[in-house]
């Protein structure tokens, strides 16, 4: 901010002074003056005298007015007569567009009243802002800007069409390389933010409050305007500022889809006002009619919960829960609902976030998550990066040390410093695999703690199938390393929930969708993979589905005993060699044992080829042989001598 | 080959898809059609033995040049699927696992409590499913 003061001195002298081309006195209080002269030196670097008249149209649009009423406020100010936005005409054009936002016509009397500061839509100094606070976590503040750009134009292509503009695209203020993908972030992260603002505003109000966010547009991006510094090619400054006076230490990007600090503890609260156990569920119909208290249409409704409820039980979790909720308050606040539920709302990734300390294993959680993450973005940094930034990021997210709130933070980082071509394979990779570990934590906790839910105690395979030791050295049980590497492959195959006790194809329906594709959809990968695999493997895969219904469980075991004898052995042999991953949750994971398990998942897949082949010939045969018998029965029906009347 | 879905509770679809789309009139006729059978079926079982193998009726009755097949669920939520007679390549198996499929896929919808049952079916998921059913037929 040393900019400010000294540019607001001057200006505001100026606008004093020079205010009388009006032939008015234009006082000018504190507030606004600092705001004015902020505005005014963002719009014009401080050597000039004037401001750029692009860069102000930019600023006057941002104030949402209609564009004639803009055009009143320009001629009314001076600036058309003079020709440039001088500091005095600039300052008069604030205060009319103040007026204007406040209902006032846009007359120069109307300017002599006091007026709040006129809002503007999300400037970009904003986005710079946030930006800025994540990266002085990670020391890496000079790379922050630009590589938090290259962020945004890769997400935009992720996330355009799902995002509505909120305000007119504007082009950047300042001189940083700025790709059109800012321009529609920006109405994303306002959006975002008045969310935010919203929500911190109404904590714990009813939904119909939240309309009323509308109206705290104007202090909540007057304060982001004061925050921000006037140069955008510094974020170091805006750092400073923007820590002091954001609440939210944890908003790396302006990503609508990731849940902040304020409001994962308003919808922890608001489960809590549903349901006091945090680590049971809310039932459907309680679900429904909180969620109907948000009037959105049915369908809307619907497809949120859809998203949300990952295992389909019919219930939410809390992770669930907040990814619904966060789902309803973009729809509320006009974003599109996306096709499949972003990485940030996963409930892996939810969970591990803001659910860690009410969880029951939460031992062996702090102590495996924040290892195999940390140990996988590194891994995964190596094997997929080029660039030297990673080293240094690396080490800082080895120095981090395991927090458990430094999990997001990490994987932020790497999503941050990477480079643009490999970002969006990471990007998921990443988020994916915190999913891998959170899915495997919550299955624990599932099948560990009896509380939540009676159907899920049916997961549990009958007769856990023998399986590689996995030194793990805090395992507490034998069980529970089957079940972190069936859901290494549950999720690996896709965002599927813990998996069911007809475990054994997915290890090869996962070997052979991993390298393919990292996406997050099964049903996609599914079609793509089955060319490789035989169908009564698909069978199984599909009847692999989640098995919180007891319908389903019940369709399964029977399908299971109908199965051909001869898959079976396969199946039990498959299962004991569930598939592994790099990242075990143990660092000290001998590669011997991988190839070893490497290898024999290789030969079951042989095994399940030959039998799939076997049992495709055995079906064309049995379908010949149908065919010779309607033969033969027509044959016969001729030959009969016609007896019917 | 042209599959065609739809599920009839109380004999009104509650979802109908087909692909290709043209002829896709002629399948809805087939459909309703169809249905005469199944409950023909499901009153020629008799007693209440629902077990899986049950709820798969089968090649309901091959026409022309193309195959229906039946599959009715223990709330009686009736999938019949229309199959090109030229997709040789489609054996039972297959079928059966598709109607698995689309009943798994069914009862997460049914999981989710803004839907009501015996409305039509909007849910995107389940959309999707069944056109990569689908086009893996084709």
């Amino acid at each position: 901010m040393e900019q400010g003061p000294a540019g607001g001195s001057g200006p505001a002298a100026a606008a004093a002074a020079a205010a009388g081309t009006g032939g008015l006195l234009l006082p000018l209080s504190e507030t606004e003056q600092q705001r004015y002269s902020e505005l005014f030196s963002r719009c014009c670097p401080p050597p000039e005298a004037a401001a750029g008249g692009s860069s102000v149209g930019e600023l006057f649009r941002a104030s949402q007015l209609p564009p004639d009423t803009l055009h009143q406020i320009t001629e009314v100010c001076g600036a058309k007569r003079v020709g440039y936005f001088g500091p005095a005409q600039f300052y008069i054009a604030l205060k009319l567009i103040a007026a204007a936002q406040s209902g006032f016509p846009v007359r120069i009397e109307s300017i002599k009243n006091e007026l709040p500061l006129p809002r503007f839509m999300a400037l970009k100094n904003d986005t710079e802002v946030r930006y800025g606070t994540p990266a002085e976590f990670h020391g890496v503040k000079f790379q922050v800007p630009h590589a938090t750009l290259e962020k945004n134009s890769y997400k935009r292509t992720d996330e355009g069409d799902k995002q509505e503009p909120k305000s007119p695209p504007m082009s950047p203020i300042c001189s940083p390389p700025a790709s059109p993908s800012t321009y529609q972030r920006i109405p994303l992260s306002y959006g975002y933010g008045k969310a935010r603002s919203g929500l911190e505003q109404q904590h714990g109000a009813p939904y119909e409050v939240r309309h009323s966010t509308h109206q705290q547009d104007g202090p909540s991006s007057g304060n982001y305007g004061a925050k921000s510094a006037p140069a955008c090619s510094t974020p170091n400054r805006s750092l400073s500022v923007e820590r002091e006076q954001q609440d939210s230490s944890t908003q790396y990007s302006d990503d609508p889809w990731r849940i902040t600090e304020e409001q994962r503890d308003y919808y922890i609260n608001q489960f809590r006002s549903l349901q006091p156990d945090l680590n049971a569920f809310i039932s459907g119909s309680v679900a429904k009619n909180f969620f109907t208290k948000s009037k959105l249409p049915i369908l809307e409704l619907s497809h949120i919960w859809e998203l949300s409820d990952v295992d389909c039980d019919g219930a939410l979790t809390l992770a669930e829960f907040c990814a619904a909720f966060h789902l309803v308050v973009a729809r509320k606040n006009g974003y599109q609902l996306p096709e499949t539920l972003p990485e940030t709302l996963l409930p892996e990734y939810l969970q591990a976030a803001c659910l860690k300390p009410m969880r029951d294993c939460a031992l062996f959680d702090s102590y495996s998550e924040p290892l195999p993450s940390s140990q996988q973005t590194r891994d995964f940094s190596r094997t997929e990066k080029s660039s030297a930034e990673e080293v240094p990021d690396n080490s800082a997210l080895l120095q981090d040390g395991k927090k458990d709130d430094k999990q997001a933070l990490k994987v932020s980082t790497t999503l941050k410093t990477i480079p643009k071509d490999f970002q969006h394979l990471t990007v998921k990779a990443a988020a994916q695999e915190p999913n891998a570990l959170r899915a495997r934590p919550r299955s624990r906790s599932y099948s560990s703690t009896s509380i939540e839910d009676a159907m899920k105690k049916g997961e549990e395979p009958p007769t856990p199938p023998p399986r590689p030791q996995k030194s793990h050295s805090r395992a507490s049980s034998l069980d529970l390393n089957k079940i972190f590497q069936q859901n290494t492959q549950a999720v690996r195959s896709g965002w599927l929930p813990p998996p069911p006790p007809a475990l054994p194809p997915r290890p090869s329906v996962s070997q052979t969708e991993q390298p393919s594709e990292v996406e997050l959809h099964p049903q996609m990968n599914r079609p793509s993979s089955q060319a490789e695999e035989n169908s009564s493997a698909k069978k199984e895969v599909v009847l692999a589905q989640p098995p919180s219904k007891p319908a389903r469980r019940k369709l399964r075991t029977e399908a299971q005993g109908l199965e051909t004898p001869e898959l079976s052995p396969t199946i039990n042999v498959t299962s004991s060699l569930p598939a592994v991953k790099p990242h075990l949750p143990v660092q000290k994971q001998s590669s011997k044992q991988k190839r070893a398990i490497q290898t024999a998942i290789r030969k079951n897949k042989e095994a399940n080829a030959v039998l799939a082949r076997l049992n495709s010939e055995l079906q064309q045969q049995l379908k010949e042989v149908h065919k010779e018998r309607i033969a033969l029965e027509t044959q016969l029906e001729q030959l009969r001598p016609v007896t019917v009347l | 080959p042209r599959p065609c879905d739809s599920f009839c509770p109380q004999n009104y679809p509650l979802y109908i898809r087909s692909v290709p789309t043209e002829n896709e009139l002629k399948f809805h006729y087939t459909v309703h059609t169809s249905l005469d059978v199944v409950d023909e079926k499901i009153s020629a079982m008799g007693k209440a033995l629902v077990d899986q193998r049950e709820l798969y009726l089968g090649l309901l009755y091959p026409t022309e040049d193309y195959k229906v097949y039946g599959y009715v669920t223990n709330s009686k939520v009736k999938f019949v699927m229309v199959v090109d007679s030229s997709n040789t390549a489609l054996r039972d198996n297959e079928i059966r696992s598709m109607f698995r499929k689309l009943h798994n896929s069914y009862t997460d919808i049914m999981c989710n409590p803004f839907y009501n049952p015996g409305d039509r079916i909007h849910s995107r998921a389940f959309d999707t499913m069944v056109n990569s059913m689908m086009m893996q037929v084709c």
